[in-house]
């Protein structure tokens, strides 16, 4: 472009316009909205402005910047004074008038009531918002008076022309009219093609009311001559000298109305809308789209599939690749079909492409199927609220331009939630498979490959909780021992569980009966059990599946013993998987925890309540097994008291918890071979480090179990802990027909725990005799030493 | 170039009869003595056959890389696919699938 030069006035002037038009500040307006009808209020031939438009760059651009406008402006002013359009003309004309801009709402409305008169037979369809024609023969004042202002030799022509004008328009015409009639930055093509506007849009104006509201919305969206607003402008006639100006055809004179009627819905929308946005779709033209759609797809809810979509947009005779594109626009959710929002935003597209605008790279925010959807809330999953602001056509421009950008900024935001609330279902579901092992691990139980302590409960809390427990009961945990006390108790618990249920031995019944001791409350133990559940939970996520959740346990603490039978019936794998599980874990803990443990023991029993040594894992299988309990516990008391005089003898810390969880365990796990082998390998350090203190854990599970075990005591530490792991399950063998009995299940576990222990004790035998050789041949080691020793002392 | 690789992307789709959810097929071994580029092949449900070449100067693409590109690739052909008004076989002119695609070599290279 050549530059411009302005005169002061001219530089204040256009200034002016473009701010005018700069509606969003954007310092670059669109070629539409208000730039349209400010060039439309300049009365000049639609081909002027055509002309002017290329002229300034503006088509080439896409958009007037301000330059772009200025030069426009100026073009206007030299076309307005009858020079002939030249982009030399520009600053060679001088002392050129401002161009002068027909702008007032008076004139708007004169116009739209010449619209209206001259529409008045196609407007049916026009909503009540738009004020009723007041007939032609305003038209034709209007047109004159208009004629004493600008010198338009077409105006004459036009102005007979104008009342012809609403006949002579069909609906389907309107739309090209409305294209020719816009400015075409394309170079006018559009024109060409407007030869032949009647057959294109037939089909598309079938409800002639429709269409013409698609008219009157088409020239009202496109070009709006908003001029109601410029009221800095020259007051000039009214409508109808606009539309004399429009060179005489019938095109023109439809333009014209078009016009006319599209600055009456302009001038609607206006005064309800803050500011233009030139996609904006107009309630005329929404409802055209939504009979267009019905008559394709009586369901307003429904999809328009793309093949009737293409034949129907395929007659709007734009080229497939537009086509294609407006396509790729509109189909919001990429399903190749078309709902209701989706096909009026397509149809506005095609309409506006029509009438010369460029498609937009992506889809402007007003043909969002979100916003635009008021019906089909459930289609695009509107917003309620938004999206019932279309739904009022007076209300609707202003809420909807506001409510747009919020609308769209919410679209990523219910696209985030729903991504949050995929997320969170995939949280709830992962919390749910986790519950479900939980649940899982109680039928599994069977199972005796287990290692681990038996993770059942994960809760920190309760690990601290039970933590308290076992420091309530005065045992001395340290921190690391009580998780592993904790899990050592949980299996324990478990074994004493499963035995309490199954084997109904008094040993097991002692380890439990000691258990219940070690707390008298029910509740606590009840709590402990939970606790070391938890804790079990956290703490292995090694432990195998099989051992069911102690969890149940709790629930029942009081329960009858049916609930407790099917408790422990559940948890009887469990029990015995903790229990394999616990013997590796007491080998380390035994030996601190030895000591304290005929400690506690002996206080406890001391309450003549059989102290609960184990922790509280074996409380959890007390609590349900309270009723085994019961006949338990008597001969867990006699069995406990010989215990502790034992243990105190023999060592003088243990842990009651680990004591007690591992007797327990021993004793009820005897069947798991694992177990046995924590416990080998227990009392093998134990023996190596501490000569008494593997005693103790050994003595424990052997005292509580059986009193033979207590002879055995004295003797090598494994072997005291084993023949108690033996004789713990032998003893707990013959107290499994008691609890058998009940139920089928228990039948059926104890059967299971039966092979188990029988594998245990094979097992178990064999390390023993193992350990029993390697024992023997120390012995005999050190009694050869001491031979050798002893000639000295001799000497 | 490309037809060669087309020829070898057909040999191997009548190999895998078995195994017809492999989507992925890498052609690592497609380098000339002269030229050093890379095709990719893969291959949709629909035996629609995407060929991308690389040139080996840029730093070997990942495995994964490719992969994440042809998912990307093949998203935004079902997305042009979808628009009714293109053919099978016409050329695409779909101005998101060019600026995914531009925007995807950008970021390679």
């Amino acid at each position: 472009m050549e530059g411009l030069t302005l005169s002061d006035a001219e530089q204040k002037y256009y200034s002016d316009l473009f701010s005018y038009c700069d509606i969003e500040s954007t310092k670059k307006v669109a070629a539409n909205g208000r730039v349209l009808e400010l060039f439309r209020a300049a009365q000049l031939p639609n081909d002027v402005v055509l002309q002017i438009m290329e002229l300034c760059g503006a088509t080439r651009l896409g958009y007037f910047g301000r330059s772009q406008f200025y030069i426009a402006l100026k073009l206007v002013a030299v076309a307005q004074s009858g020079f002939p359009l030249r982009v030399e003309s520009i600053n060679t004309v001088k002392d050129l008038p401002l161009p002068r801009f027909v702008a007032s709402k008076n004139e708007q409305e004169s116009r739209h009531a010449a619209s209206y008169s001259s529409d008045s037979e196609n407007q049916g369809s026009y909503s009540g918002v738009i004020p009723p024609p007041p007939g032609r023969g305003q038209v034709k004042k209007g047109s004159v008076s208009h004629d004493t202002v600008q010198p338009r030799t077409s105006a004459d022509q036009q102005e007979p022309a104008s009342p012809v004008v609403s006949p002579q328009q069909s609906p389907p015409t309107s739309p090209h009219t409305w294209r020719k009639h816009s400015r075409h930055p394309s170079g006018g093509n559009s024109e060409r093609p407007l030869a032949g506007p009647g057959p294109f849009w037939s089909p598309f104006g079938e409800a002639q009311s429709g269409s013409s509201a698609g008219d009157a919305v088409w020239s009202g969206h496109s070009p709006p001559p908003p001029q109601e607003t410029w009221v800095s402008f020259a007051d000039t006639p009214p409508t109808s000298t606009l539309l004399t100006m429009h060179p005489a055809s019938v095109q023109d004179q439809t333009t014209v109305r078009t016009v006319a009627s599209a600055t009456a819905a302009n001038e609607i929308r206006r005064q309800s809308s803050s500011y233009d946005d030139p996609w904006k779709i107009t309630d005329e033209q929404r409802q055209y789209y939504v009979n267009q759609f019905k008559t394709i797809q009586p369901d307003l809810n429904g999809f328009i599939p793309g093949s009737a979509a293409k034949e129907f947009f395929t007659k709007s005779k734009l080229p497939i690749l537009e086509l294609s594109h407006i396509w790729e626009l509109s189909d919001f959710d990429k399903d190749g079909a078309l709902t209701l929002d989706e096909f009026c935003a397509a149809f506005h597209l095609v309409v506006a492409r029509k009438n010369g605008y460029d498609l937009p790279e992506k889809l402007p925010e007003s043909l969002m199927p979100k916003l635009i959807d008021l019906e089909d809330s459930a289609d695009v999953g509107d917003q309620p609220g938004e999206v019932g602001y279309s739904g009022s056509p007076a209300e609707a421009p202003p809420s909807k331009s506001p409510s747009m950008p919020s609308l769209n900024q919410t679209w990523p935001e219910l696209n985030q939630s729903s991504e949050q609330w995929e997320t969170f279902s995939e949280r709830s579901s992962s919390s749910q498979t986790l519950t479900q092992f939980d649940s899982n691990i109680a039928p599994a139980d069977p199972d005796t490959a287990i290692v681990h302590p038996v993770p059942i409960r994960m809760t920190p809390s309760k690990i601290h909780m039970q933590e308290m427990e076992l420091k309530r009961t005065g045992s001395d945990h340290t921190n690391p021992t009580s998780p592993l006390l904790v899990k050592t108790s949980d299996l324990s618990e478990e074994s004493k569980i499963n035995s309490s249920v199954k084997f109904a031995s008094g040993n097991t019944v002692d380890g439990y009966s000691s258990s219940d001791s070690f707390t008298s409350d029910p509740e606590q133990i009840g709590n402990n059990v939970t606790h070391q559940r938890s804790h079990s939970g956290t703490s292995p996520d090694n432990t195998a599946p099989p051992p069911p959740p102690p969890r149940p346990q709790p629930s029942h603490s009081r329960s009858s013993s049916l609930d407790m039978n099917r408790t422990f019936a559940v948890t009887t794998g469990q029990q015995q998987a903790g229990v394999v599980a616990h013997p590796p874990a007491v080998p380390p803990r035994p030996q601190p925890s030895q000591a304290p443990g005929p400690v506690v023991h002996r206080p406890v029993d001391a309450d003549g309540l059989i102290t609960h040594t184990s922790t509280s894992p074996q409380q959890i299988p007390e609590q349900p097994n309270f009723a085994d309990f019961s006949q338990f516990e008597v001969f867990a008391a006699s069995n406990v008291n010989e215990e502790q005089d034992d243990e105190a003898e023999k060592h003088p810390e243990v842990l009651p918890v680990e004591k007690a969880s591992d007797p327990a365990s021993s004793l009820r796990v005897a069947k798991t071979d694992s177990k046995i082998e924590e416990k080998t390998a227990a009392s093998v350090p134990a023996n190596v480090s501490k000569g008494t203190t593997p005693l103790a854990p050994p003595p424990k599970p052997v005292r509580r179990r059986l009193k033979s075990e207590d002879e055995l005591r004295p003797e090598v530490d494994e072997h005291t802990q084993k023949t108690g792991v033996l004789a713990a399950v032998l003893a707990s063998q013959p107290s499994i027909p008691r609890s058998v009995g009940k139920d089928k299940k228990a039948i059926q576990a104890s059967i299971r725990r039966n092979k188990e222990t029988n594998t245990v004790l094979a097992r178990l035998n064999s390390e023993l005799q193992q350990q029993l050789k390697d024992v023997l041949e120390e012995r005999i080691s050190l009694e050869v030493q001491l031979e050798q020793l002893r000639p000295f002392s001799h000497l | 170039m490309v037809h060669t690789s087309l020829d070898v992307v057909d040999e191997k789709i009548s190999a895998m009869g078995k195994a017809l959810v492999d989507q992925r097929e890498l052609y690592l071994g497609l380098l000339y003595p002269t030229e050093d580029y890379k095709v990719y092949g893969y291959v949709t449900n629909s035996k629609v056959k995407f060929v991308m070449v690389v040139d080996s100067s840029n730093t070997a693409l990942r495995d994964n890389e490719i992969r994440s590109m042809f998912r990307k690739l093949h998203n935004s052909y079902t997305d042009v696919m979808c628009n009714p008004f293109y053919n099978p076989g016409d050329r695409i002119h779909s101005r998101a699938f060019d600026s995914m695609v531009t925007s995807m070599m950008i970021q390679v290279c």
